[in-house]
């Protein structure tokens, strides 16, 4: 048994990536993951990833971070201790959206982007899940996974004529722990 | 499909040759991977002495106080909050770019969002301290928040503009760092992937293990967008309340409605100067030329015209309503301004603000290098007096003439502000020696889509309108990175 366990295909042009999509799609070839160094646009849709959810999650922490700011607002100038500035109201909402936008946003940004951060893993110290080096540089590349996707050669045959200046077969999953 | 060709007749983003995925990262990480050279260092020893000067000042006013400063009871206010407004005003040009040009998908802005969004993080830094230091006693700053305390609670006044600015110049500033940050991982993973030994623990630990999959990079995009659609009303909100801080006050030539528009396009104005006076000297001293054209340089000098001419539409609406107010005290706060004992003050702001950038509209000095960067820095002057202007010329001579005073800096007041330009060019010099002051990721995007070499092809292939391949040509010219006559024969 071969001890392959992923198949990449490295590109150097992202159109013959997706090209390369395509020719292992039509042989019914499932693909584990692509690595790029900028995103490619529409690769998400051919290889059947939902959208985004984040934009709901930013949603819902900008309405918290509004609320919160207006309700304690509320607390500490209407409730607690209201000042008489000259018999005027002392819920005067005017006053209160400043602040209620800034942390709309703030809770926004920080609630959306750690979110970011904890759906895909990224923290500081997280040991890198690398399956090329040059997945960051210049190369675009497509992971096959080696098991029951054989046989192999036809892969590698499917990748080079899709494009690819070079097939891998590692035995390794990733390359980034020595 | 992952790219499509851009219609002809648009500029090119990047120039050169033969520029391909590997060769963006090879020039943008040359000053991060290698020694820097002669002129970095003594840029960085000039930097490192202000920022010591810097130290030095701001020790001596927390020691002795800020009678050290040249304020009295009747200006009270002076070089501190110019400073501070003068650097949050060049800050917001960085949330310009990357943000509101983000939207408008403008993709000039990839090439120069980096170094502009690092430059707005530092500047804020820089304004920060001043805000801190103008408390006099900087541990109250604490004060400033809404804990409880042992008065009552006594809580904060969230109806004063000062406690909003609190909260906005705190939000910008973390918003600011965060939508950098983010943006920074991919390219910190490209120079983990490269490095070896303690540098690529170093970057490892940094790249939060970015890793480029489809996914990640799908989240990344969304982020993206989301972070520039909410910072850019955030940014206009900043500059709103800076100015509020002024406008809600009952000073003669402060309490004015037009304060918020004019101080965002003010801020925006000296912050696409002080993007010029750093991105002018980077790309040369960098070897960026391929990246930073001319068409980005002539697309900023644009913007500053824009926004200097609508800095002075408001300086000269400010001065005809004070006329038809028919207001006393606000007539004399702008006759004082124009011929009072600060009129230098005032016509240096007006010459370097409304009249020299008029001569952008000359495109023979808008594409000329050095007479662009000149003028960035005239700006930034005008726009340090502007500052001034409001402020000091506002306070010296208000109600009472018998309280009228005239305000003298100390050798304090100059050294820490001399000293807040070194800490940032400090800042932002070991910047570009350790993060890539490009975003790579985000011009190997638009390689295939925007660049000289893609557009040549097309030019090659034919299939163009002569017309529009003539235009193409000719509006070649103006860049210093592109050998017009190697398109003769094409």
């Amino acid at each position: 048994m071969s001890s392959t366990k992923y198949i990449l295909g490295i590109f150097d042009d992202p159109d013959e990536l997706m090209h390369g999509i395509d020719k292992l799609q039509k042989n019914s070839v499932p693909i584990y993951d692509v690595y790029s160094p900028c995103p490619i646009h529409g690769i998400d849709a051919k290889l059947g990833i939902k959208d985004s959810r984040l934009g709901y999650a930013a949603f819902m922490f900008g309405c918290l971070g509004g609320t919160i700011m207006f309700s304690m607002v509320y607390y500490m100038l209407v409730h607690d201790w209201p000042i008489n500035i000259g018999g005027k109201n002392a819920f005067a909402i005017p006053d209160f959206v400043p602040v209620t936008f800034e942390w709309t946003v703030l809770w926004t940004a920080f609630g959306m982007t750690f979110t970011f951060f904890f759906a895909t893993h990224l923290f500081p110290g997280r040991a890198p899940r690398v399956m090329d080096l040059r997945a960051t540089n210049d190369k675009f590349i497509i992971a096959i996974d080696a098991k029951g996707n054989t046989p192999h050669a036809d892969i590698t045959n499917l990748l080079k004529e899709a494009g690819a200046v070079e097939v891998k077969h590692n035995d390794r999953k990733y390359v980034s722990y020595e | 499909m992952a790219s499509h060709s851009e219609s002809i007749i648009r500029e090119p983003l990047i120039t050169g040759t033969n520029i391909t995925y590997g060769q963006i990262t090879d020039d943008v990480l040359r000053p991060v991977e290698n020694m820097p050279g002669k002129a970095w260092w003594i840029g960085f020893t000039v930097a490192s002495l202000g920022a010591t000067l810097w130290v030095v000042a701001i020790s001596y006013t927390f020691w002795f106080g800020i009678g050290a400063w040249g304020l009295n009871k009747t200006v009270g206010w002076a070089w501190d909050i110019t400073g501070f407004v003068w650097w949050v005003g060049i800050g917001h040009a960085g949330t310009l770019i990357s943000a509101v040009l983000l939207l408008f998908r403008q993709n000039w802005r990839n090439s120069i969002n980096r170094s502009a969004e690092a430059m707005t993080i530092f500047a804020v830094i820089c304004a920060a301290t001043y805000i801190g230091a103008h408390m006099g006693r900087p541990w109250m700053a604490v004060y400033s928040l809404p804990l409880p305390n042992q008065y009552g609670s006594l809580w904060v006044n969230w109806n004063s503009p000062l406690i909003w600015d609190v909260f906005a110049i705190s939000t910008y500033f973390s918003v600011s760092l965060v939508f950098w940050y983010t943006g920074l991982l991919p390219d910190i993973a490209t120079i983990r992937d490269r490095a070896t030994g303690l540098r690529r623990r170093i970057y490892s630990v940094l790249s939060f293990g970015w890793t480029g999959s489809v996914k990640t990079w799908q989240r990344f995009e969304t982020v993206s967008l989301i972070l520039a659609g909410i910072s850019t009303p955030l940014v206009l909100s900043v500059h709103t309340i800076v100015s509020m801080d002024f406008a809600t006050s009952l000073e003669p030539g402060w309490h004015t409605t037009i304060f918020p528009p004019y101080f965002v396009a003010g801020a925006i104005f000296s912050g696409f100067a002080m993007v010029q006076t750093l991105l002018l000297v980077a790309r040369k001293v960098l070897g960026l030329e391929n990246y930073i054209t001319m068409f980005h340089i002539e697309s900023m000098n644009k913007i500053i015209l824009l926004t200097g001419s609508i800095v002075g539409v408001a300086y000269l609406t400010e001065l005809f309503i004070a006329f038809y107010s028919q207001a006393e005290y606000e007539q004399y706060a702008f006759m004082n301004r124009i011929s009072g004992p600060y009129w230098w003050a005032y016509w240096s702001m007006m010459t370097c603000n409304v009249i020299t950038p008029q001569l952008f509209w000359f495109k023979k000095i808008r594409t000329n290098i050095p007479l662009a960067w000149t003028l960035s820095i005239v700006v930034n002057i005008g726009m340090w007096f502007e500052r001034f202007v409001i402020i000091v010329t506002s306070l010296h001579r208000d109600y009472i003439p018998s309280s009228w005073a005239m305000f003298y800096p100390t050798w304090v007041d100059v050294s820490i502000f001399i000293g807040s330009i070194g800490l940032f060019f400090t800042m932002f010099l070991l910047f570009i020696r350790v993060l890539p002051s490009v975003a790579m990721a985000e011009v190997k995007l638009i390689l295939k889509s925007s660049s000289e070499q893609a557009k040549r092809k097309i030019l090659e292939n034919g299939h163009v309108e002569p017309a529009e391949a003539e235009f193409y040509i000719g509006s070649l010219g103006k860049f210093d990175s592109v050998e017009q006559s190697s398109y003769e024969k094409v």
